[in-house]
């Protein structure tokens, strides 16, 4: 499977995750959200920023406690739970945000 | 990732059974490996071009592998007792999520090719050309099997449909038509070490926050060990517990058991990996290759002893195979069970009165337990028979005042798949696993209006997982999910002298 932004080309998986980490930009971003009915507010871009800085340094997504606790830090202390992050990401922060973030979707028993 | 387009069943507080509706389920198939997923795991990249005859070639070895699998084909009266046992037929009305009828769709087949009578008179004993449509067809009803056994249950001659599913799976992969999702994780496991493909460095990084946050919780400096050489337990557990919610309030429970208890333990990096989907896609190699990672660990780090952590399929495994696929376990301490399951640790522990517990601290809970397939159908706990049974809820009791059961044609071993086992818990079979959670979000239902029930328990992160999927679709809370073990870390009570 693959979308075009602006004459260029993406490659995805079956499931619409960029198959090529290095080709993700915002554009690719707010394509995969206006096509889930999702506005990204400032809020969505700070989870997914995080989780790209995160895979950069640990080639994996941040496990949920990581990511409340990093958001939390982050966003203020009542928005550190999966609750908000669900508010977020309604089908799951782990799979929604990491598609949006470019990351591959996490595999096993999740 | 747009809303599915499937209808969500309505759900009652009793469970009817559909009426028939041939071929509802047809389209569901998972998405089929690719080569970079086939091949780390010593199946072809692709379907190969021989495949009939590399299909019958590996029917005819499972048949002489397996001695069972051959009974199972040749034994079946059609006396239709399984046929509204399948928590998939149940909520899909599909007739092939009949056992009987996924049964045959491998029985046809061998019937053809390895019996007298189907070689000669196909027709007269429902013997079946291998075609590509065959293929397709056990491609799709063998990944509407979560290997549950609750059919064999209910079989006059014990026929377990799992064993068919295996060998189909089996036969499957031979031939290049794998399961992505089940062979991607296997090949994860056997490069990284866990279904999550969670490298050191992470898990590092997600073990210290966890200590940091339990410390600010209840200001007791629970520990989360890794790689620690001469602990004397190993603890092996499903990756999503380090992953995942609400598994991971569980580790944090097993963590805080073993502080209280004085136990030295560790995690291993190597083997971060309790789970075992080998055992899901049928292929023996690929199992023991998983599961030899835990002995090596074990024998590395210079444990005592082996503790398996809440996941269903691997406690089977653990269990039922492991002696045969990694053992003999002579270096460890025969004082203690080999495996032995984490409820079995805590709840002789309690039985010992080395633990204290606040059942008050979750006075604010309705408690039910859902009993995993594969602790249920597949294993035993404890030393007496039943224990899988006895045992949890035990704990359950112990740590919560307030606890109630679902319909017993739901629980014990005659409890229902949470609808995600057995290697289908993704995405691109939702529906699947939606429709098929239907009989115990029906018993369920039942006990949030009878008895005002709040939250579920379980033992098995697939459960765990499934349930805060699924459950949102039929209106209820995600967070009714809970592992038996945050029960008991949320009560347990830290007593400095011990």
């Amino acid at each position: 499977m693959a979308f075009e932004i602006n004459g260029k080309t993406y490659e995805t998986d079956e499931e619409g995750y960029l198959a090529n980490l290095s080709d993700w930009n915002t554009d690719v971003a707010g394509r995969m959200a206006t096509e889930d009915d999702c506005d990204l507010s400032e809020n969505h871009w700070e989870v997914i920023k995080f989780l790209r800085d995160y895979y950069e340094e640990y080639q994996i997504a941040p496990a949920v406690r990581v990511l409340t606790k990093a958001i939390g830090k982050r966003l203020g202390k009542d928005k550190g739970n999966s609750k908000y992050l669900y508010e977020l990401f309604p089908y799951g922060p782990a799979k929604q945000a990491c598609k949006y973030a470019g990351l591959p979707k996490p595999t096993g028993c999740v | 990732m747009a809303k599915h387009e499937f209808s969500i069943p309505v759900v009652k507080s009793t469970l009817e059974i559909p009426p028939i509706q041939p071929g509802a389920m047809a389209h569901s198939s998972p998405f089929v490996a690719k080569a970079e997923h086939q091949q780390p795991l010593g199946f072809p990249g692709e379907l190969v071009d021989n495949w009939k005859s590399v299909a019958i070639d590996k029917m005819e070895e499972l048949l002489g592998k397996y001695r069972a699998l051959p009974v199972f084909l040749d034994s079946c009266v059609k006396c239709g007792a399984c046929t509204d046992k399948c928590h998939y037929y149940l909520g899909t009305g599909d007739p092939k999520n009949m056992p009987v009828a996924r049964q045959d769709l491998l029985r046809g087949v061998y019937r053809r090719y390895f019996t007298v009578a189907g070689k000669y008179f196909p027709k007269l004993v429902g013997a079946v050309e291998l075609t590509e449509e065959v293929i397709d067809d056990w491609y799709r009803y063998y990944h509407q099997c979560s290997e549950c056994r609750r059919c064999s249950v209910y079989c006059p001659f014990g026929i377990d449909t799992a064993e068919i599913t295996m060998a189909g799976r089996e036969i499957l992969a031979s031939i290049g038509v794998g399961q992505k999702y089940a062979n991607e994780i296997i090949g994860k496991v056997h490069k990284i070490g866990n279904n999550l493909g969670l490298p050191g460095p992470a898990f590092i990084n997600t073990l210290e926050g966890l200590e940091e946050e339990v410390e600010e919780e209840i200001n007791v400096p629970v520990k989360f060990p890794l790689d620690q050489v001469g602990a004397d337990v190993l603890l092996v557990t499903p990756s999503a517990d380090f992953f995942a919610e609400p598994h991971v309030d569980g580790l944090i429970g097993y963590a805080k058991v073993f502080h209280q208890a004085g136990i030295s333990w560790t995690l291993s990096s190597y083997a971060s990996e309790a789970a075992n989907f080998g055992i899901f896609i049928g292929n023996y190699e690929n199992m023991q290759k998983v599961a030899e990672r835990i002995r090596q660990a074990a024998i590395d780090l210079g444990v005592k002893r082996i503790v398996v952590g809440e996941c269903g399929h691997a406690w089977r495994v653990a269990y039922s195979f492991w002696n045969t696929l990694i053992g003999p376990f002579d270096f460890l301490d025969p004082a203690y069970p080999t495996p032995q399951h984490i409820c079995e640790l805590t709840y002789d522990l309690l039985q010992q009165g080395q633990l204290k517990l606040d059942p008050a601290q979750n006075d604010d809970k309705v408690v039910t337990f859902h009993d995993s397939c594969n602790v249920s159908r597949g294993s035993r706990m404890g030393d007496t028979p039943g224990g899988q049974f006895t045992i949890p809820r035990a704990l359950i009791r112990s740590a919560c005042s307030h606890f109630v059961d679902m319909a017993p044609e739901t629980t014990h071993e005659h409890t229902f798949c949470c609808g995600g086992g057995g290697g289908l818990l993704t995405d691109d079979l939702l529906e699947l696993r939606v429709k098929g959670a239907l009989p115990r979000v029906s018993a369920l239902k039942r006990v949030i209006e009878e008895d005002g029930v709040t939250h579920m328990a379980a033992i098995c992160a697939i459960c765990k997982s499934q349930f805060s999927k699924v459950l949102p679709e039929y209106g209820m809370g995600m967070d009714m999910v809970v592992s038996v073990h945050q029960l008991i870390g949320d009560a347990l009570v830290f007593e400095s002298a011990q």
